[in-house]
């Protein structure tokens, strides 16, 4: 299977790769929101860190990625678009926008399930930490 | 650029490129030699007869078998159907749309060729067994004795793994399959051509063949059906002509037959030379990157294998990601991304590697026309590929801090 050209580019220079500290660093950060989605069974996991300022604006998102090339890039791509935007902002992002972006064909649609769930488990992970109400988990698939 | 300039081929047991001296005997079977080896009234069928049967007793000589054993096929998937359904069809202990049809023992780990026609035998009634190897991939003449019942009419064990190279226990196995007087097939495809092979003294029954692994044309095999002690008999699948002793009828391929002669005849004298080059060449590969990374495991037996393949696996990596960081190797994952079932690797399940392992194992096989230079690249690029993506991996972080990845709980999707 041939990679799209904007994928082959954020796997080989993806953006914004890291974190804001080791698990136990940023667990008790309120500044700080944090998502994992995925299993290694599975064939990925994604780790998001999001910078949230007292406004809500987040100002910098970091993520690790363990998953085929689409995985990285859909989690690349994500760190990239949230960025500056609200948390409400980024929770406006689908996954349906990253495949669009990619490129990525139906078999790897489940890479930008997991990119926006990350989204949202990282938001609601800095929203619990800071009392704000949580809008319900659940799944666009 | 083609593929053959940009990129190395570590990808023998997937298929091989066929050996020039083997292209310079078939060219002459499609234009001049063209006649029907099956037409017996005149010279241009005489000749074409003439270049299948010196293409049998070359495929013969390399088994150690008699040429009147050898049937062209067109592949060992379809020799291993002719060989089990063909079997169990002809040694069945009661007839068709009855139970209890007799027992028939195989590996879990076989190649799809010899398990899905073992599944059709088991909706027609007959008992199979699915063994589990041993967990470096084996499977053991003790595992068979133990699972032999007074009803096991078949034993279908391959002789080489085509995920992980690993050799089973085939002579001792097919002692024991004779004394116990079930018929014994063996699917060789990884195996011959590679090291050697003599079906008398390893009592094979049935043998498994392909061209395309071993330097020859796709779409030609063959299969070993032994004559004497005892004569198997099998019932055939395809009906026609009678060709092939009637075990499979049908036009013969003579130019991809002569092709899988010419192979067999250069294997017969070279493998063993090219087994020992390339087993070192091999263990370079794989030390190496033991040496320069951490948390890199072979999969199987590192002894009991063939000499040109590894299977290893490299932890806190996903292996398509990793293919695609050395897109000038070609090889194969056992990551489930690169399959259509979105399952990883049976062969490495069956073997108890977890799942994140099996995500994140390459096959590497080398072949004729490997290079020192070739290896040596490939040790570099592989080696890079994979700190580039423990960088960005948090698997690789959870495990730097000691934590241990099977104690979470993961949020599948």
């Amino acid at each position: 299977m041939a990679y799209s050209e904007k994928v082959v580019e954020h796997f080989q220079k993806p953006l914004n790769v890291g974190s804001f500290g080791s698990s136990s660093d940023v667990k008790d950060r309120s500044d700080i929101g944090v998502g994992i989605v995925g299993a290694p069974e599975c064939g990925d996991v994604m780790q998001l860190h999001i910078k949230v300022d007292d406004a809500g604006k987040i100002e910098d998102a970091k993520f690790k990625c363990f998953g085929c090339g689409s995985a990285i890039a859909s989690s690349s791509l994500a760190t990239e678009w949230i960025k500056g935007r609200t948390v409400d902002e980024a929770l406006a992002i689908k996954n349906t926008e990253i495949v669009e972006e990619l490129a990525l064909p139906p078999v790897k649609i489940h890479c930008s399930v997991l990119a926006e769930d990350s989204i949202r488990t990282a938001i609601n992970d800095w929203k619990k930490k800071n009392g704000h109400d949580v809008e319900d988990d659940h799944h666009h698939h | 650029m083609t593929a053959q300039e940009t990129t190395i081929y570590f990808d023998h047991a997937s298929t091989t490129p066929c050996d020039q001296r083997v292209v310079d005997a078939m060219l002459p079977y499609f234009t001049s030699i063209y006649g029907n080896s099956s037409s017996r009234n005149h010279a241009y069928g005489w000749e074409a007869e003439n270049g299948v049967d010196t293409a049998r007793s070359q495929v013969a000589d390399l088994l150690g078998a008699q040429p009147k054993e050898i049937i062209f096929t067109s592949g060992a998937t379809e020799s291993n159907n002719i060989a089990i359904k063909g079997a169990a069809r002809m040694y069945a202990k009661a007839p068709a749309g009855s139970e209890s049809r007799g027992h028939i023992i195989t590996a879990v780990h076989e190649h799809k060729a010899v398990i899905d026609p073992c599944r059709r035998l088991e909706r027609e009634g007959f008992d199979v067994t699915f063994l589990e190897p041993s967990a470096d991939g084996i499977i053991t003449a003790q595992m068979i004795k133990d699972a032999l019942r007074d009803d096991t009419i078949l034993v279908s064990i391959m002789w080489a793994n085509n995920e992980l190279g690993t050799i089973n226990e085939i002579p001792c196995i097919g002692k024991i399959c004779k004394e116990h007087g079930a018929v014994f097939h063996t699917d060789a495809t990884q195996w011959v051509g590679k090291l050697r092979t003599d079906v008398e003294a390893d009592n094979i029954d049935l043998l498994s063949l392909s061209a395309h692994k071993m330097y020859g044309p796709k779409g030609v095999g063959a299969l070993y059906v032994r004559r004497r002690r005892p004569r198997v008999r099998l019932q055939a699948i395809q009906d026609g002509g009678g060709h092939e002793r009637g075990f499979r009828s049908g036009t013969l391929n003579v130019s991809s037959i002569v092709g899988l002669g010419a192979a067999c005849a250069i294997a017969k004298e070279e493998m063993e030379a090219e087994g020992k080059r390339l087993s070192a060449l091999r263990d370079k590969l794989e030390n190496e990157l033991m040496s320069r990374l951490e948390v890199v495991e072979v999969n199987g037996h590192r002894d009991h294998r063939l000499p040109h393949m590894t299977n290893i696996s490299f932890g806190f990596v996903e292996g398509e990601s990793l293919m695609m960081g050395i897109k000038n190797i070609a090889c194969s994952s056992g990551s489930a991304c690169t399959s259509a079932s979105l399952e990883p690797s049976y062969v490495l399940k069956a073997l108890g590697v977890g799942d994140e392992l099996a995500h994140s194992s390459l096959r590497l096989s080398l072949g004729r026309h490997t290079t020192e230079a070739e290896v040596d690249e490939a040790i570099e690029g592989i080696a890079a590929a994979v700190q580039h993506l423990r960088a960005m991996s948090p698997l690789f972080d959870l495990w730097k801090e000691g934590v241990d990845i099977s104690k979470i709980e993961w949020q599948s999707h």
